[in-house]
């Protein structure tokens, strides 16, 4: 090698590193350029006061704690218990919380020494350690309180509304109504409400004790108020988790039968007639591209909202992506196996069946098995826009803005139905094609 | 059976021939419960799925058309309109890509430290590994809806929540695909590097992802991909973008058929353009790469 190759080839060298290090340095500064544009675009800046934190404590709080709404009618003096403030969660006549005491005048204990006395004619008491003696009076429409006008930040006044939040409860008095919430932690009501004889029974009384409802054997009455529990709908949830799994599977399956005649029709090796196989990829690419969301959109018009409206959204998308996939799978089947099958004789029918077949199924298989459980989570969303499933369910309980406890345990349920159905595709992936290693 | 083979030739042969074709018999069996199994999961399921629908499949079968002929015909007959619509629509349609193309940035970041400290033989804590794999696998299973909808209530809308939703999983869907390919990269320049002293973040620098960089590039192309779709899908529920536009223009119903068209277009558009671009690009990384 002369010394004009030599340095010829360092000039190569020098090129490739200059380049390189242009390459190492251009590439993260355009990302950080782009990174800095987004931060204007999405108004990143802005975000801190378009984000509600009062919405998160509320979230990160109720998500794993539930409280006791204790609410007087000043109009009629009823005084009601409910867990959440809900109908279906109300104590039945004549029982209520143990922290609760008093007929004429009403004692609740929020605990830590607060205590809030519902006295007669709509007057309310309110002893809280460290503060004098809050007293409050409602008046049609009106509150009227002994309260100083200046007030610490934990508690609110006008003349129609006072609330006062404490570490133990928190108190809201109106002309209407007279409120306590006292908080607990823990998913209340979620095996029995309150009307079910088996609230509050432990599981060893309910198997083994004596039998707590007549006209039911302990077991069969258990699992039914469970079943049909009026606050968590243990029911309904099963059933649009079924739902939910019932489009992934509906859709991933119907997408796979449709799509492997196609994929025949699509591939070079099967299918002579060019224009043909131009016009299915186009099919293929046309129905992929539309997307899952625009067929959604397109079929819940037809169909109306429902599981069915998911599956066939799932499956007209599905089918064209299975069809690129499988017809690719078909173009690279190899000759050799085909040939060593004819030479035996074969007819052209069997040839497909022991030459074709064979190769292609481990390959569809697989594909098949990842889009099931790919498609379990597509139709969580899917659901949440057509109306079906564990998809809506989770919506309408978010856009209620109160059952928090609900939306975590949907939450729960639906990562573990997608880690479920991952472990069933994985499964079935060992059955029935081998491990992979 | 082994003593008869012994002894005569002759009934072997029979014998495995009659215990060959009892094999396939019992496969066909098998084959035929399994198919048969299928086929009624299929039909019931079907049958679950139309009763518990609004409308039945047979009566909305011949509607399906319905609704993209009103669409395609309030379009043609304002087609004028048509190219300022898009225009209109174009900033929408760029702040989803600009969903897609963020969260799949920060994915790929999420993903690549998840499978490096979640590989055998590469991870900087090796006893945490089993952490890191849940880890990913848990953000993998959360759908993109879940986190998008809690943080739409924290946040506010607008495609900060998308962003972020859609990042997580990509990080979890990554981490494990990056740590399929990391399990089989080539151990010797990260001993190489140990043995001068290099730091962790240093040997998986130098030593790893020159390695991968090309499968890296390639899965993460495949994801900008998916998460196009899963932004516009996200502004479909409140998260800004071109899904968001539609709901809005789907709401108003006719009248606005066109606006619904338009975003139609764009999305359509969008969403091949790019299937287009990151396929090519993919073939070409892992073409470059075949040996």
């Amino acid at each position: 090698m002369t010394a004009a190759d030599l340095s010829l080839a360092k000039r190569q060298v020098e090129g490739l590193f200059r380049r390189k290090r242009l390459f190492g340095f251009a590439i993260p500064a355009g990302i950080a350029v782009y990174f800095v544009y987004i931060f204007f675009a999405f108004d990143l800046a802005g975000l801190a006061q378009r984000a509600n934190l009062a919405n998160a404590v509320t979230l990160a709080s109720d998500s794993w704690s539930h409280k006791v709404h204790v609410t007087r009618n000043n109009r009629s003096g009823d005084v009601t218990y409910a867990v959440e403030g809900e109908r279906k969660g109300t104590y039945p006549d004549g029982t209520r919380p143990d922290w609760v005491s008093g007929d004429e005048i009403i004692t609740i204990n929020l605990g830590d020494s607060h205590i809030v006395r519902y006295l007669p004619d709509n007057r309310t008491e309110i002893v809280i350690p460290g503060f004098p003696l809050i007293e409050v009076q409602a008046e049609g429409r009106q509150v009227t309180s002994n309260l100083p006008d200046d007030l610490p930040d934990w508690i609110s006044a006008s003349d129609r509304r006072i609330g006062i939040t404490t570490p133990e409860g928190r108190i809201t008095m109106t002309g209407a109504r007279t409120e306590v919430f006292n908080y607990f932690p823990g998913w209340e009501l979620f095996w029995f409400t309150l009307d079910s004889p088996y609230h509050g029974q432990s599981l060893g009384t309910i198997l083994f004790g004596p039998q707590l409802d007549p006209t039911r054997s302990n077991l069969a009455g258990a699992v039914s108020d469970w079943w049909n529990n009026g606050m968590w709908r243990h029911k309904d949830v099963a059933w649009a988790i079924g739902e939910t799994i019932l489009m992934a599977f509906l859709g991933t399956m119907g997408a796979a039968i449709l799509a492997l005649p196609l994929a025949f029709l699509a591939a070079r090796r099967f299918s002579p007639i060019m224009a043909l196989r131009a016009a299915t990829r186009r099919v293929f690419d046309f129905v992929r591209g539309v997307d899952a969301l625009i067929w959604t959109v397109v079929l819940a018009r037809a169909f109306g909202p429902g599981p069915l409206t998911g599956a066939l959204a799932i499956l007209i998308t599905d089918t064209g992506t299975f069809g690129k996939i499988f017809s690719e799978a078909l173009e690279n089947v190899d000759q050799k196996q085909i040939e060593g099958v004819s030479s035996t004789g074969a007819k052209p029918l069997q040839r497909y069946r022991f030459g074709v077949i064979p190769q292609l199924v481990p390959v569809l298989l697989a594909q098949i098995l990842y889009f099931l459980e790919s498609n379990t989570r597509s139709a969580t969303i899917i659901g949440a826009i057509t109306g079906g499933g564990i998809g809506l369910m989770l919506t309408q309980a978010i856009q209620t803005q109160k059952d928090w406890e609900e939306v975590a345990y949907y939450i729960v349920l639906i990562i573990v139905m997608v880690m479920f159905m991952d472990w069933v595709s994985g499964w079935l992936r060992g059955r029935l094609i081998g491990r992979k290693d | 059976m082994a003593d008869t083979a012994l002894s005569a030739p002759n009934t072997s042969v029979a014998s495995i021939q009659s215990s060959y074709m009892a094999q396939v018999q019992r496969r066909r069996l098998y084959g035929g419960l399994t198919l048969l199994l299928f086929v009624v999961l299929m039909v019931s399921g079907f049958t679950i799925a139309d009763e518990r629908n609004a409308g039945g499949f047979w009566d909305g079968l011949d509607q399906i058309g319905d609704y993209p002929a009103d669409v395609l015909s309030e379009a043609w007959e304002k087609r004028a309109d048509l190219p300022g619509l898009i225009a209109k629509f174009f900033p929408a349609l760029v702040e989803t890509i600009n969903i897609a193309a963020v969260s799949t940035l920060i994915g790929v970041a999420g993903g690549l430290v998840l499978s490096l400290l979640g590989t055998r033989g590469l991870a900087k804590w090796p006893r945490l590994i089993p952490v890191f794999r849940r880890l990913s696998d848990i953000m993998r299973a959360i759908p993109e809806i879940v986190i998008a909808l809690v943080l739409i209530f924290v946040l506010g809308g607008g495609p900060v929540p998308a962003m972020i939703a859609i990042a997580i999983h990509t990080a979890g869907a990554l981490g494990k695909l990056f740590s399929e390919v990391a399990e089989n990269a080539d151990l010797k320049p990260v001993e190489g590097l140990a043995s001068t002293g290099a730091t962790w973040s240093q040997r998986m620098l130098l030593g790893v992802l020159p390695q991968v960089a090309p499968n890296y590039v390639s899965y993460g192309l495949l994801r900008f991909e998916i998460n196009i779709r899963a932004s516009a899908i996200l502004g479909f529920v409140g998260a800004g973008g071109l899904g968001y536009e539609l709901r809005n223009a789907m709401a108003w119903g006719p009248g606005r058929f066109d606006e619904a068209a338009a975003i139609f277009i764009l999305l359509f558009g969008t969403i091949v353009f790019f299937d287009q671009v990151s396929s090519h690009y993919r073939n070409r990384l892992t073409e470059g790469q075949g040996q």
